[in-house]
């Protein structure tokens, strides 16, 4: 269980991380979104102590990170797969990170073995693609047996074979017990590995929610319709308080009215309808909507789309 | 490369009693150091440059007695074969020493290190010892090889230093006929004797290696400091070396007065066994405290730093 409370965190000028609270729960994949900086890795280093927050504090079961007496059982992170010494073999560079929790030096040898690096574990990690960087990396992670394991876009770089690993292995750790802990700038990436989600924006908390509610919060009461008599129905529902967007085909978008009531509606006015159907957003659009709407609260430009935020800006 | 979930059990891993401290932390800060190859090839650079050196200079002594058999008065023997140690290998040190710390921060190793072992004091403390124990035992046995290579190139001189028995030299020399500047065949009278000790001559071996063992670690806290490999070197050389070159131009009244405190002057008294030592410098040992100063604050400074900075 890692809890973060108040955590509020600035680089001169810039506040990237703003009076952020959640908690993360064991047993289950907890995805954590937002945008590129969205503050997801600041958050995380200030999770391991790597940097300090101005404001706010983070405890891991109850205590600080560096108190634990084998820090490596309680938490395996994995930043930045490259945040290695090149120079330094794979074999080597897991014995000095074993060494400092004690662990025994047979351990390394079964990580390498469980990330499929054992044939290179004599090789320095120079020559290493990013993939084998990133499998290194998640054996160090797994080296002390973690309660918890947290990555910072681990799938950043990989081939589909490798994300495909990562995503079952992140549902094994939880499936175990483990607090698993993920970050992506890309919702479809969570859409089938993540249970809970929290989502940032702007270094504030803008959901933590299962993903079923993120959905259901995000699509709102959207409903397709398309109708002969649009003008008419466009005035009728705008009076019982709808909002309406046209669609590109000609449909029209209502919120604000479930299907049924928009049925109605048309049956009291006499309007035929072609269509009515309830939208379910998909993931990504729910994500995009709700961290649009964060861009768009702090933005001077209340007109920009969202997309231009997705996936653009450095991210720290 | 094919896993799948089945395989994501590692073996249980046993219970561990205790706390990650300190013995397993300079375990693995020697590991971090005798893993990377750069290691080697700084370690074999500075035994290559101080002994060959030293060979070289020995050879220059012996010639220069050979044809002016003057200079064998108050010629330091100990000192003419541990200079190329004190003033180059000091640099080549510099680079182990600030490397130790400022590897990490070039290639992101420390966010890895800090990571599994968040208690910064206790990565501090390892690296410092680790740094010291080798850097000490490395100038140790370079300081006593480039002391040996050295007397053997100048045998057969009539100079030379002892770590077993006192040494007798001439302490000044008469030159009388001969073509003027006392080469070709005047006659040579010596005027009394100096006595070198092989205490005396110890203590030059050892000070100098120690002497050495400080620069790196004044080097390892600029590194701490600096976090840039290459800031933290020119800074070092910057320090022991260009600034005493800076302080010669400097007026003559005053020059002296400042050239004793900085950290290079040490490296010139430690090595003297014939002779008094410059006037213008402390005595060696206090010379030494001088150095040893620059580094306690400068590796305090680096460690309160390396502490209270976001890594």
């Amino acid at each position: 269980m890692i809890e973060v409370r108040g955590l509020t965190k600035r680089y001169g000028d810039k506040v990237a991380v703003d009076n952020l609270t959640f908690g993360v729960e064991p047993g289950r994949v907890t995805g954590f979104l937002g945008p590129n900086g969205a503050g997801k890795t600041t958050t995380m280093r200030c999770i391991l102590g790597l940097d300090y927050p101005d404001k706010g504090t983070v405890v891991i079961d109850g205590k600080v990170f560096r108190d634990f007496a084998f820090p490596m059982r309680e938490v395996g992170a994995l930043l930045e797969a490259k945040a290695v010494h090149g120079g330094r073999s794979a074999y080597n560079h897991l014995l000095c990170l074993a060494q400092t929790n004690n662990l025994p030096r047979r351990r390394i040898g079964e990580a390498l073995e469980l990330v499929g690096l054992t044939e290179v574990a004599t090789k320095r990690s120079k020559g290493f693609s990013l993939g084998m960087s990133q499998r290194l990396g998640i054996a160090a992670t797994l080296l002390g047996d973690p309660k918890m394991v947290m990555f910072d876009e681990p799938v950043n770089g990989l081939d589909p074979e490798g994300i495909l690993w990562i995503r079952n292995l992140m549902k094994a750790l939880a499936a175990g017990g483990r607090t698993v802990f993920v970050s992506s700038h890309l919702m479809s990436e969570m859409e089938n590995t993540a249970d809970h989600l929290i989502v940032i924006g702007r270094g504030k908390l803008i959901a933590d929610c299962t993903m079923k509610e993120f959905v259901a919060r995000a699509s709102g009461a959207s409903v397709r319709v398309r109708t002969p008599s649009a003008d008419q129905l466009i005035r009728a529902v705008t009076v019982k308080g709808a909002t309406v967007g046209t669609g590109d085909d000609g449909s029209i978008e209502v919120r604000g009215l479930s299907a049924e009531q928009i049925g109605d509606l048309a049956f009291d006015e006499g309007v035929r309808l072609h269509e009515l159907a309830t939208v379910r957003a998909s993931l990504e659009e729910a994500f995009m909507e709700l961290t649009a709407d964060s861009v768009e609260f702090h933005a001077d430009a209340p007109s920009q789309p969202a997309s231009t935020m997705i996936g653009t800006g450095s991210d720290r | 490369m094919t896993t799948t979930t089945a395989d994501v059990n590692l073996p249980a891993l046993p219970s561990a009693a205790g706390r990650a401290g300190l013995r397993g932390v300079l375990a693995s800060e020697f590991t971090k150091l005798r893993s990377v190859r750069s290691t080697y090839w700084t370690l074999a650079a500075l035994i290559i440059v101080s002994v060959g050196i030293a060979a070289i200079a020995g050879f220059g002594v012996a010639s220069n007695i050979h044809n002016n058999p003057q200079n064998k008065a108050g010629t330091d023997a100990t000192q003419a074969s541990l200079i190329a140690f004190f003033e180059l290998g000091q640099l080549i040190i510099a680079v182990i020493g600030a490397m130790s710390i400022t590897s990490e921060y070039s290639t992101g190793m420390i966010r890895t290190s800090l990571t599994v072992m968040p208690r910064r004091g206790t990565i501090y403390l390892a690296k410092l010892i680790v740094l010291t124990t080798v850097a000490l035992v490395v100038s140790l046995v370079t300081s006593f090889i480039s002391f040996f290579v050295g007397q053997a190139a100048m045998s057969g001189s009539g100079v030379s230093a002892s770590l077993f028995h006192s040494i007798t030299i001439p302490a000044g020399a008469l030159v009388k006929g001969g073509p003027a500047g006392g080469n070709g065949p005047g006659s040579v009278t010596f005027q009394g004797t100096v006595t070198i000790s092989p205490g005396h001559v110890l203590a030059a071996v050892i000070g100098t290696a120690v002497f050495v063992t400080v620069v790196a670690l004044i080097a390892f806290g600029l590194g701490a400091i600096i976090r840039h490999t290459a800031g933290a070197i020119t800074s070092a050389i910057g320090l022991m070396f260009v600034l005493s070159i800076i302080i010669q131009l400097l007026p003559d009244t005053w020059r002296w007065d400042i050239m004793r405190f900085f950290p290079d002057a040490a490296g010139r008294v430690l090595s003297v066994t014939v002779g008094p030592s410059n006037p213008h410098l402390w005595s060696a040992w206090p010379q030494f405290l001088v150095t040893a100063i620059w580094a306690v604050v400068l590796v305090g400074a680096g460690g309160y730093l390396f502490r209270k900075r976001d890594a």
